[in-house]
Order: C-alpha cells, then sequence, then structure tokens
C-alpha cells in the first residue's frame, strides 16, 4: 500500500525527513529513526492520546499537537527537544510518577518497564508533587496472571488490544478522574471473568508492571509489546511479517 | 396523518381566551420560585378561584422564570386589556389576600408589592428570555400565542436553507456555550458536509456551578428550543436531532419529552412538518452525571451509549460526529436565540450587542449581590452597570472585589475592570471567557486563594481521567493550593503552581482540561498579593 502514497518533505528539529501523506507524525518519526518519547501509543491500536507524553510543537501556528494522532503534511516543521517541551514532558512523567505507586526497586518490570525508560529518556531524576500513595487492591484472582492497578499509567493498552485484537473486551475503564482505573468486565475479579481468554495480550503490551505472569519476581517479567504490534500491523494489513522483517 | 397545526387559528383562539376573564393571574412557576414555595401559592389560589366562584373573574396560569429568583415566589395580576401589577415573596395567604383585593376592591396589597421600575427589570432587554413570565410552559398554545412557531413557519414555507444559513451569519450570532464560534460558519460546516445522515444535537449539559440559563429555557419554553432545532436542522439538511440534558434537570426532561410530543402531534416534528417535504425526529437524551460531556466530542460518546470521554479533533464533530456521521452540536441558549433571529432578521438582531459580539447574554446572578437571578443584557453592558444597577450592588455595606464568569473555566475579574463591556474579546483579553454565563459577585470577604482552590477541587472531581496532565496535574494543583490556602505554602510550591497551570493548559487534552487552571492564573494575575501574604506569615513563624 505505501508505495501508493506520496512523499512530503516534513523536518523535525530543523532536520529534513521524507514523510508519506496519512501517516502520523509518530510514525514519521519512528520510521525515519527520530525519537519521539510516547507511552500510550502501540503501532496496531487504536491512537489513544492520553497520555500526553508525545506532544509536539508545530511550528506553522505553535500548537502543541500529541504526535500519535497528527496527520505528516507538507513542509510541516516539526519540534520535540525545545527547552519548553522538555519541561512539560518531565512535568507530565513527575505526575504520572506522583499518582501511583511506582516503586521500582518492588517491582516485577524493573529494568524493563516503558515508564522506566521514558523517565530515564526524558531525565526525571527526581519528582517534585506530592506522592499520593493511593491504596489500591492488587487483583491477583487470575491462575495465569496478576494486575497490580498501583503500577498502572491508565494508558489503555490493555483495553485496546484486549478490544481490538483478541475481540474479548475484557478490560475497560471505570469512574473518572484521579479514581479512574482498570476494571475486567463489570468491575468484578479477573479471575471471575467469563470473557477472558487468557490469551495474555494484555500482559504483553502493558508498559508497566501492573499486568504480569504469576509468580514473577522483581525485574523478570518482561512484556513483549512488539509481537503483539507485529500482530496487530499485520492483521490490519492482511499481512505477516517475521521479526526483523521491514515493515 | 392528521392536518398540521393552523398557527394563526391557535393566535385567535388563545386571544379570545385571554379576554374571557376579567383578571389573570401569573405565577411563576419556574424551580426557583417552586423551591420558594411557588407550588403552595398557585394552589391556595386556584383552590380560592374555585371555592369562591370566581371562574369567570379569574384565571390562574402557572408561568415560566420572570427573573428575580432571589425574590420569589413571583406573582403578576393582570387587569384586562390594562395594568399589570407585580408583587414578591407570595406566600399562600398573602396570594389570596392580593387576588381578593384586586378582584373585589381594585386595590393592589402594598406590602407585597415588587418596584418594575428598578433598573433590574428596565436595563434587561429579553430575546431568549421573552416568554418568561408571559407563556404557560406546558402548553403549545401559550407559545403559538406569542409568536412561536411563526418562524419555522417562515422557514419552511418561505427561504431556502442556504438563505436560512445566510440570515444567521449576518445577525453575527456566536455560541453561547463559551467559546463563542460563529453560528453561521457551524451552520454551512454541516451544510456543506456530505452523506445521506446528518445529526443536530442541542446542548443542554450545563454544569458551571451557578449557572441556569439553559436549564430555564429548557424547563420554560421548550418549544422556543424545538423551533430552534427544527430550524437548525432544515438550513443544515439534518432529519435526526437529539436534545442532550443532564440528569440532574429532570424537569427539563419532562416538559422537553411532552413538547416534543404535542410538536410531533401537531405536525411541527416528525415526517412531513407543516405538509411541507421537511421531516425531523427530536429525541431527547439524558446524561449521566459528568460535568465532561459538556463538551463535544465526550456528549457524543455518550450519547452513543460510550463512557462519555472527549476524542482527539481532527475529525470535528462536523466531518465525523455521531457514529460517524456529520453533527453539528450548539448550545440550548444558542438555539433559543435562531427563532427571533429568522422572525425578525439577521440585521435586527445585529443591531443589539457590539459589533463582534452581537444580540443578548443571559447571565445567572449569583454571590454577594443584592438581586439574584437570572438577567438578559444586551451583549457590551457594562460590568458595572450588572452589578451595581441590576444587581443592587454588594449587600451589608461591604465592597465589590471580583466577578467570577465562566465558572471553572473562567476567571476572575477585579473591581479596577468594571467598566470592562461584557462581551467574548474583552472578557478573555482580561483572563477570563464569556462562559455559559454564570456570573458569580465576591465581596471584599473572600479570599481569592480559596475562591481558586474551589474551581480547581470541581474541575479535579469531574476530570474524566483520560488523558494525564488533566487526571493527575488538577490533584497536583489541588494540593498545592489547599497548602497555601492552609498558611502551610512555600515559594516553591508557588512556583510549583504556575508550572503546572502551563502545563495542565498546553498539554490536555480537551477543553475541560485545558481551562481548568484558569481560575489560578487569573487569581494570580490580579490578586497574587494575597497568595504571597499567605506564603510570608508562614515564614515568619519557621523563622
Amino acid at each position: 500500500m505505501r508505495e501508493t502514497r506520496s512523499a512530503v518533505h516534513v523536518s523535525f528539529d530543523g532536520v529534513e525527513y521524507e514523510g508519506y501523506a496519512g501517516e502520523s507524525v509518530l510514525q514519521c518519526a519512528r520510521r525515519n529513526g527520530v525519537t519521539v518519547p510516547s507511552l500510550c501509543f502501540l503501532e496496531g491500536l487504536s491512537v489513544w492520546g492520553g497520555c500526553r507524553i508525545c506532544v509536539v510543537e508545530i511550528a506553522e501556528d505553535h500548537r502543541l499537537r500529541p504526535a500519535c494522532a497528527t496527520q505528516i503534511a507538507a513542509d510541516m516543521e516539526v519540534k520535540v527537544e525545545t527547552p519548553r517541551l522538555r519541561a512539560y514532558r518531565k512535568a507530565i512523567l513527575e505526575l504520572l510518577f506522583a499518582e501511583g505507586n511506582h516503586v521500582c526497586a518492588v517491582c516485577v518490570s524493573n529494568g524493563k518497564c516503558e515508564l522506566q525508560d521514558m523517565a530515564v529518556l526524558c531525565g526525571m531524576d527526581h519528582v517534585r508533587y506530592d506522592y499520593q500513595s493511593p491504596l489500591r487492591e492488587i487483583d491477583a484472582s487470575h491462575p495465569k496472571y496478576v494486575f497490580d492497578p498501583n503500577r498502572c499509567i491508565l494508558c489503555t493498552r490493555c483495553v485496546r488490544v484486549c478490544d481490538e485484537i483478541e475481540g474479548a473486551h475484557v478490560w475497560d475503564i471505570g469512574f473518572r478522574g484521579e479514581e479512574a482505573h482498570l476494571v475486567t468486565e463489570m468491575n468484578k475479579p479477573w479471575g471471575e471473568s467469563l470473557s477472558c481468554t487468557w490469551c495474555g495480550k494484555c500482559v504483553a503490551v502493558c508498559p508497566t508492571g501492573s499486568l504480569a505472569y504469576e509468580g514473577r519476581a522483581i525485574g523478570e517479567m518482561e512484556h513483549d509489546p512488539a509481537m503483539i504490534q507485529r500482530l496487530a500491523v499485520a492483521r490490519n494489513r492482511g499481512e505477516w511479517l517475521y521479526p526483523g522483517e521491514e515493515q | 396523518m392528521a392536518a398540521p397545526i393552523d398557527l394563526h387559528e391557535v393566535m385567535d383562539r388563545e386571544r379570545e381566551e385571554r379576554f374571557r376573564t376579567r383578571w389573570r393571574v401569573k405565577a411563576c412557576a419556574s424551580t426557583a420560585c417552586m423551591s420558594a414555595g411557588a407550588g403552595a401559592t398557585i394552589q391556595a389560589v386556584e383552590d380560592m378561584v374555585e371555592r369562591e366562584d370566581m371562574e369567570l373573574e379569574v384565571q390562574v396560569i402557572p408561568t415560566g422564570c420572570m427573573g428575580l429568583c432571589s425574590a420569589g415566589p413571583l406573582m403578576r395580576m393582570m387587569r384586562r386589556g390594562g395594568d399589570e401589577t407585580d408583587y414578591q415573596k407570595v406566600t399562600p395567604d398573602a396570594a389570596k389576600e392580593i387576588v381578593r383585593s384586586h378582584v373585589l376592591n381594585e386595590e393592589p396589597v402594598p406590602e407585597h408589592l415588587l418596584d418594575t421600575t428598578m433598573p433590574f427589570f428596565t436595563s434587561q432587554e429579553r430575546v431568549v428570555l421573552a416568554n418568561g413570565g408571559v407563556i404557560n410552559p406546558d402548553r403549545i398554545e401559550s407559545y403559538v400565542a406569542h409568536g412561536g412557531y411563526q418562524a419555522l413557519e417562515k422557514a419552511l414555507t418561505s427561504m431556502k436553507p442556504k438563505q436560512v444559513i445566510e440570515e444567521i451569519r449576518r445577525s453575527g450570532l456566536r455560541g453561547r456555550g463559551g467559546a463563542g464560534y460563529p453560528v453561521g460558519s457551524k451552520w454551512s460546516l454541516l451544510a456543506a458536509a456530505g452523506g445521506k445522515t446528518k445529526y443536530v444535537v442541542a446542548n443542554g449539559d450545563e454544569g458551571d456551578p451557578g449557572a441556569y440559563m439553559d436549564r430555564t429555557i429548557m424547563e420554560d419554553d421548550p418549544h422556543r428550543l424545538i423551533e430552534g432545532i427544527a430550524i437548525a436542522a432544515y438550513a443544515t439538511g439534518a432529519d435526526q436531532a437529539y436534545i442532550y440534558v443532564r440528569a440532574e434537570y429532570p424537569r427539563a426532561i419532562e416538559r422537553l419529552d411532552r413538547a416534543i410530543r404535542v410538536a410531533r402531534r401537531n405536525r411541527l416534528l416528525g415526517r412531513k412538518i407543516l405538509d411541507t417535504n421537511f421531516s425531523l425526529a427530536v429525541e431527547v437524551r439524558i446524561g449521566a452525571g459528568a460535568f465532561v460531556c459538556g463538551e463535544e466530542t465526550a456528549l457524543m460518546a455518550s450519547i452513543e451509549g460510550r463512557r462519555g470521554t472527549p476524542q482527539l479533533r481532527p475529525p470535528y464533530p462536523t466531518e465525523k460526529g455521531l457514529w460517524g456521521a456529520p453533527t453539528m452540536i450548539n448550545n440550548v441558549e444558542t438555539l433559543a436565540n435562531v427563532a427571533p433571529i429568522i422572525d425578525r432578521g439577521g440585521d435586527w438582531f445585529a443591531s443589539i450587542g457590539t459589533e463582534k459580539s452581537t444580540g443578548t447574554k443571559v447571565f445567572a446572578l449569583a454571590g454577594d449581590i443584592v438581586n439574584t437571578g437570572l438577567i438578559e443584557v444586551p451583549m457590551g453592558t457594562s460590568l458595572r452597570e450588572i452589578v451595581e444597577e441590576i444587581g443592587g450592588g454588594v449587600p451589608d455595606g461591604r465592597s465589590f472585589k471580583a466577578a467570577q464568569t465562566g465558572g471553572p473555566s473562567g476567571g476572575c475579574i477585579p473591581a479596577k475592570f468594571l467598566d470592562t463591556p461584557v462581551d467574548y474579546e474583552s472578557l478573555r483579553e482580561l483572563g477570563s471567557i464569556m462562559g455559559s454565563g454564570g456570573l458569580i459577585v465576591m465581596d471584599d470577604e473572600v479570599r481569592m486563594p480559596d475562591v481558586a482552590k474551589f474551581f480547581m477541587e470541581f474541575s479535579m472531581d469531574e476530570s474524566c481521567g483520560k488523558c494525564t496532565p488533566c487526571r493527575a496535574g488538577t490533584v497536583q494543583m489541588h494540593n498545592l493550593l489547599q497548602r497555601i490556602t492552609d498558611g502551610n505554602g512555600t515559594r516553591r510550591d508557588l512556583r510549583d503552581l504556575e508550572h503546572l497551570c502551563s502545563v495542565v493548559r498546553d498539554m490536555s487534552l480537551c477543553g475541560l482540561g485545558q481551562s481548568a487552571p484558569n481560575p489560578v492564573i487569573s487569581t494570580l494575575q490580579y490578586f497574587r498579593s494575597e497568595y504571597e501574604a499567605l506564603i510570608d506569615e508562614e515564614e515568619v513563624v519557621h523563622a
């Protein structure tokens, strides 16, 4: 399909690249090897646009827009690394760390966590805001997996992959504001869910240690969003790709 | 299929009815007066009329909001072809005395008299609320008798859809929901959109604390809204419309439901309206208690039965809205302006107000002010006139400190800007917004950081939780404001607060988050010393 797309000039932080009409700023950046920090976005799933980490500045009107949900246009000048954006990204990561209970030292995903990686990438070395230290109950009712809402950042990758790829729609968000959290089915324990197929796609795409295999110790949980990504892209395009093969 | 309503015949019939009795008692039966006891008052008068055989002399008509809610229950004695006398704080006993005194002795009752020559009444210009205190909202005939559905008939029989849009464009009408987008442009966007199905949605999810103009329109003049929707649908080529009402307005829902049924029966809605080729179905959709559903994309999600969270734009609703079809969302007050514009022409409407903000605006006056209630003034009226003359000033010998407009998305305007004309641009320049029309007056006892904290708590509670800055940022801003107002804040807290203001404003997904810091930003702009005083005191204590 790509061959039929027309190429346009775009620039990221002053460097020119080739973009294709119809792709998003984030996709274009990724394809060209430009780093744009992001969290909730996962190729192959629908665009959520909630984490706001990937927000970039479009030069023509200085507006800030999420790179995942903004279409490339001809001669678009995108700014990724401005002092303002860097400060904003850091602040948002701090907000994420402050609202949950993200204690890396005791986390199953320590060292293999996208939130951690993002903090390193964006230079977030401390949190200015009050830790909310919420009391959130862990759901370990599922025989195979564990859900720890303390580590959830509400990226909704699990919601989307379960709905769009697996077709089960076990997960969704319940309640609102700071009370918002993931629920399985009608806010029942995960283990009692009749719609869950035990496929594990939600666990594979989770960027943090929130969804993990039962029985993993600290730092032992490795997610595999890339696998789901290949699967999802292949399904969307009606083709199959092997690891390492160019998309 | 039944024959459509004959508007002129209904008008004649209603005129006869109007002259049937020597006296007409109009009693405000709007929500504010009802909560002040208007129900008992109206019942008492009706009982007395029946018991004392005064049916041929007196008819009792429950009406919509008369405006001065703080003086309710309100009642008006109308003599056939003659004078009107208004009464305030009418208890059941007072009501009986008033009616008796007028009917038997032709004498008013001085202790409950309401002075209608005061600026509260004389400085207003009623377009949207023209029928308040005049018609009985439960009777379509009453609306028709006061010119109702004439505009729809005119549009359907003598105007092309393009001409209707042109008339709206000439009127300069702008969206009354807050942002002030030109209504004519929005309509032409939908008219230009392709596809077989198009939707018009009336946004009645009025959520700003203290604002109740949309509720009053829906409850007290439901047919005006329906007529506006029908004209909008005709102009844009839509054949399905929804009225999205928040669940907290049960009376509005009930009245609208009934009004839609009656309008359909009279062939003012449904198939082949007034025997033309235009058809329109209107349905009421009820919210589930989320403030964010006033945001267009969240509102549409809610109508579709999904969780009410905002979606990314573009695509805009006029391209891809309800169930993927082009959709146009207008505020209730905006649509209530449509019928008068078509009736009397866009130029007439443009002659009211200022050049860029035409027409009138309804405000809900609340807070530290003598006359609280609903007022409607031409755009460009100065804040001073609204507060000091119409509102009667600040009570108890205190002085005016600030006015808050736009609710949790707006800001505070200090006393030195009292002479600002109230229009979209001027308010924006001052760091506030027109908003839906809540206007809260504060006296010199109010601490501004407390006001900011109050609105931040509101935004925090009402954040849907989809995007990080709004979900977690409002919580942290509230934490910081709590600390500062408790006297435990530091300079660093103030700095963090200011930084968070820009993070949440610039990074949030929808209008709720983007405007949530406004109360903090505007109070910091005009009352920074109050924040600093709270901080400095504490630092002295620590030293």
